[in-house]
């Protein structure tokens, strides 16, 4: 199922792209201001940088960098065309190009998650919250994934989810956390330490991670099967 | 030995019919898809790609559909107008890559075979975004043909190509409808078309507005009524002088012009100096007043 050639192009497109500077600058930015909030205040302010900024906005941003690159730039300008021209299963295709974001989410955003968490100490929480992160960032490359594959507005309607419907509305309103990604990685997360919150239960956070992650994986694959090239618009 | 079927083939867009009720067959040899820009070319070579679906009739390769068909590409090679994006690569890259998604058993074989057959092999070691266009096309092209297909599918394969490649180009598409591959591609140039294919399918508007070979298209146009502009010493004497002549429909008289309707432009041309010295009128100004491609294509899609 999995094609080494697409995922080794997916690579190439990630590293090869001037956004791959922006993608290694978020984990730089946040490990940098974890360390100084840990060297100049007391108490637990540096641990409150990643629930409230790390774990909620670096890793659905890394996130939707790393998916839109390898997949958004050939949608938009047609030039998948060169790969689906050939006979390669389209659902291959897509899982191969998300194992590719899936570890780049994990390296730039779940690791850097766990790095920044144990500078600040309590080695249980900072396990459980990268635990929490890799389930996150799991679904939210294949959520970005198949977002990439259906509109040319993939990274606007992927931040869009994450500032307007998890951030702002999750915040107002706690029935979102039913559908937020980042609320199931936290309850998730919460099996391993009671030091993060308990948004939804327990069966359903797990599910419903597994179910993003596939039907996102598939989704994609389907609208590559059905890519249509159409004029220059 | 493919062969290319569309039967009754049409796709809409909204309301609007970029290719309408087309059937076509297209075998073995060079065949020149030619038709003024936004005649649907584009539309219709997705389709036979299957990069579109059609919204109604059926395109086929083999009596297969293509459509959603991911094994047909074993048989396609496609050379899509759209630029190569993936400049970080280089031409060997690029190559070997198809060449690896195809699952060749020789991959790197077939890459330096093919990159020799498009002259290729000193710049494939560059990256792609360091290419002219023309080399960018021949990569393009050894792209398509890395696995050998039956089918070759080319979108305005020369434009933007300089002279000397397009000659070099045109010379390989010749090559491989000669070996009996089904070649296919697109052009708004009808001199392109014609120094190339063999047989040539016209398309103007979404429809099929003619077939034919080469000679039998050349025909088509230049028998066709045309209008001319004709300024004389004397435009009156002239007038009736041409009126008696068969191959002349219709004139009338336009201020300092007489305008002049030719329904054989071949006889006109050959007999109009003639005829202009036997009567001592001078000729000051001839010109064709509809000599657009365009009025061409309007012409066979009126017949």
């Amino acid at each position: 199922m999995i094609n080494t050639t697409i995922a080794k192009l997916a690579l190439q497109a990630l590293l090869g792209r001037r956004r791959f500077f922006l993608l290694l600058a978020f984990p730089v930015l946040l490990i940098g201001l974890v360390a100084l909030v840990t060297a100049l205040v007391d108490g637990d302010a540096a641990y409150e940088v990643l629930p409230g900024l790390g774990y909620p906005l670096v890793l659905p941003l890394v996130a939707i960098l790393a998916a839109s690159s390898v997949l958004g730039p050939e949608v938009d300008d047609g030039s998948i065309v060169y790969l689906l021209s050939k006979p390669v299963n389209r659902y291959g295709i897509a899982i191969s190009k998300w194992l590719v974001a899936l570890g780049a989410t994990l390296v730039a955003g779940a690791l850097p998650i766990l790095v920044a968490a144990l500078i600040t100490g309590d080695s249980t929480r900072a396990t459980a919250l990268f635990v929490g992160a890799v389930v996150a960032g799991t679904a939210y490359s294949a959520l970005f994934l198949a977002i990439s594959a259906v509109t040319r507005h993939a990274v606007i309607a992927s931040l869009m989810f994450v500032l307007v419907w998890e951030s702002l509305l999750g915040n107002l309103f706690t029935g979102i956390a039913w559908l937020s990604i980042s609320q199931w990685g936290l309850r998730i997360g919460h099996e391993v330490s009671s030091a993060l919150p308990d948004p939804a239960n327990l069966g359903y956070a797990i599910v419903a991670s597994l179910v993003v992650t596939v039907v996102g994986a598939w989704f994609a694959g389907d609208r590559l099967r059905s890519f249509s090239l159409t004029g220059d618009e | 030995m493919s062969t290319l079927v569309l039967d009754s083939a049409s796709r809409w867009f909204g309301n609007v019919v970029a290719v309408n009720d087309v059937s076509l067959t297209i075998g073995p040899g060079v065949t020149g898809l030619l038709g003024p820009n936004g005649a649907g070319k584009t539309t219709l070579m997705a389709m036979m790609s299957g990069f579109l679906a059609p919204s109604a009739g059926h395109v086929t390769l083999d009596g297969r559909p293509v459509w959603r068909n991911t094994e047909t590409y074993r048989q396609i090679g496609l050379v899509p107008e759209r630029e190569l994006s993936f400049g970080y690569l280089t031409g060997r890259q690029f190559v070997r890559a198809n060449a690896d998604l195809h699952r060749l058993p020789d991959a790197a074989a077939a890459t330096e075979r093919i990159l020799g057959v498009v002259d290729m092999v000193e710049p494939a070691g560059r990256r792609l975004d360091t290419y002219s266009k023309g080399m960018r096309q021949r990569i393009k092209i050894a792209a398509a043909l890395v696995h050998d297909p039956a089918v070759l599918l080319l979108d305005e394969p020369f434009n933007g190509v300089d002279p000397r490649q397009r000659m070099h180009l045109m010379d390989l598409l010749h090559r491989l409808g000669d070996e009996g591959r089904t070649v296919l591609f697109s052009s708004h140039i009808l001199e392109e078309v014609e120094r190339l294919a063999r047989h040539i399918e016209v398309v103007v508007s979404g429809r099929h507005a003619a077939s034919g070979d080469f000679g039998a298209i050349r025909r088509l146009m230049t028998d066709r009524p045309v209008q001319y502009a004709v300024q004389s010493s004397d435009n009156r004497t002239l007038a009736s002088v041409l009126m008696a002549q068969e191959s002349v429909r219709a004139v009338s008289l336009r201020g300092e012009h007489l305008d002049v309707q030719v329904g054989d432009l071949g006889s006109f041309a050959v007999d109009l100096p003639g005829l202009a010295r036997q009567h001592d009128v001078t000729l000051f100004e001839l010109s064709p007043s509809d000599e657009s491609l365009e009025s061409v294509f309007a012409y066979l899609v009126a017949r």
